[in-house]
């Protein structure tokens, strides 16, 4: 039985076989309708999410299986002190696969310890984000064909935001992969990032507090939110939160054929104004999420689709 | 001049760094064990200025080796039978320690997750920095 916990949990050749049966799902969904018939996901989302969510439920829909499971910690047996083991293991015995969203870090990897179905991470604090981390890796190849030999600019909240510390995880198997680290010094990539991944695979990379300077070089630009949950102090998110916009001024720099990301849900971190450039990849990447997803539920389930 | 006398069958450990014995006498838990123990504080080291050493009587086949390269991989470990020194066990530092140290991140799930055992691994071994299995937050 196979869990996903981290980017890692697949190597090279397994992602490059779910990307590509993602991209069949994308290019022929009624074949994939009834994969998982019978098949029940369950969601524990201890803490608030819309889109991932929501596009794990479209997954599992698509696919002909059904969907069990609670939005908010408040409405789980967590509000009377059950602990992730407890109900990982009663969800065991009810669903055939669950996603997890927790705000503590490693709460997905207790989880998969004691679950007898497989599990995937949907998020666990500030750590770890991997099945957003497929789905960029997916549109990243979609838009360009490749995953290596790129060069990648991450901006915005690079402490905390475990979207850009799976993509990272990801990228750094790729051959010719750079990265521009854009970030105000508060909210720096953590030094483990740095050390055990960047350092330790010779990546190259710089970092920096200016985007404007950053435009020209990039091949994508993945930008994040400021996320107000993951802070202890409120005046620092208050003055941190619109430290970089990505407006159309911005995107005058930037080469033709270089994509912007973003995990959504955006705040001011990109102007609405750039929602019409053909660069701004950010809704068509939402939509590679639920393809992506579908892609991964039929992997760990080991459903052989022999539509 | 302090005296203790030699053992017959035990462990020496010898080469601890001043000050660390009753660490160490506390997470190999060996004010638990029904055995002999003395500890020796600040003797004169050609090789430390000065160190402590831990004399401990009976079999030791359960010692936890791991902890004490954690704590310091330069102690020297002298496995002694009918008074006299049959090995010495060199100690290097452990791949993984687990309940040794406690993670104090408190976004990490080992602060909220009740019998969780709090497992770390070596990430580097050059600057010995070790980092929480579960959310990879670095132990200062």
């Amino acid at each position: 039985m196979r869990h996903l916990i981290s980017p890692l949990d697949f190597s090279v050749s397994e992602i490059e076989r779910l990307l590509s049966l993602a991209s069949d799902i994308g290019k022929n969904r009624p074949k994939y309708a009834h994969a998982c018939d019978g098949k029940k996901l369950a969601v524990l989302f201890y803490e608030p999410s819309t889109r991932t969510r929501l596009s794990f439920e479209s997954a599992m829909l698509n696919l002909g299986g059904s969907v069990l499971g609670f939005s908010s910690a408040d409405s789980s047996s967590a509000a009377k002190g059950e602990s992730v083991s407890d109900t990982i293991r009663v969800i065991s015995c009810y669903a055939d696969i669950c996603a997890i969203r927790h705000p503590k870090e490693g709460a997905a990897l207790v989880a998969a310890s004691k679950s007898s179905i497989p599990v995937i991470n949907a998020g666990d604090g500030g750590h770890q984000h991997p099945t957003q981390t497929l789905t960029d890796l997916l549109t990243i190849h979609s838009l360009k064909g490749k995953l290596g030999n790129l060069t990648v600019g991450l901006c915005g909240d690079l402490k905390f935001g475990r979207t850009v510390h799976s993509l990272i995880h990801a990228l750094i198997r790729y051959p010719g992969i750079r990265f521009v680290l854009i970030s105000p010094p508060e909210l720096r990539i953590p030094d483990y990032i740095r050390e055990n991944f960047l350092d330790a695979a010779g990546i190259e990379y710089r970092e920096t507090t200016d985007l404007d300077d950053a435009m020209e070089e990039l091949d994508i630009l993945y930008m994040t939110r400021v996320q107000k949950e993951r802070f202890f102090n409120e005046e620092d998110y208050i003055r941190m939160k619109d430290c970089y916009i990505l407006d159309a001024e911005k995107m005058k720099r930037a080469k033709p054929d270089m994509y912007v990301l973003h995990p959504l849900p955006r705040v001011n971190e990109i102007s609405v104004e750039v929602d019409d450039d053909p660069r701004a990849a950010y809704f068509r990447q939402a939509q590679y999420g639920v393809y992506v997803r579908m892609a991964l539920i039929l992997t760990l389930l080991e459903v052989n689709c022999l539509c | 001049m302090l005296t203790i006398s030699g053992i017959r069958e035990g462990v020496v450990l010898d080469h601890i760094q001043a000050g660390k014995s009753m660490e160490i006498y506390r997470l190999l838990g060996l004010g638990k064990m029904d055995c002999t123990v003395a500890i020796i504080k600040n003797a004169k080291s050609n090789k430390l200025g000065r160190k402590d050493i831990i004399k401990i009587e009976g079999s030791m086949d359960n010692l936890d080796l791991d902890i004490l390269g954690y704590i310091d991989h330069h102690i020297t470990v002298n496995v002694i039978r009918d008074d006299a020194i049959i090995e010495k066990k060199r100690l290097s530092l452990p791949d993984k320690l687990v309940n040794v140290i406690r993670c104090k991140n408190p976004r990490c799930i080992t602060s909220i997750e009740p019998g969780l055992p709090q497992i770390f691994y070596l990430s580097d071994r050059k600057s010995e920095r070790y980092r929480c299995r579960y959310c990879d937050e670095k132990h200062e």
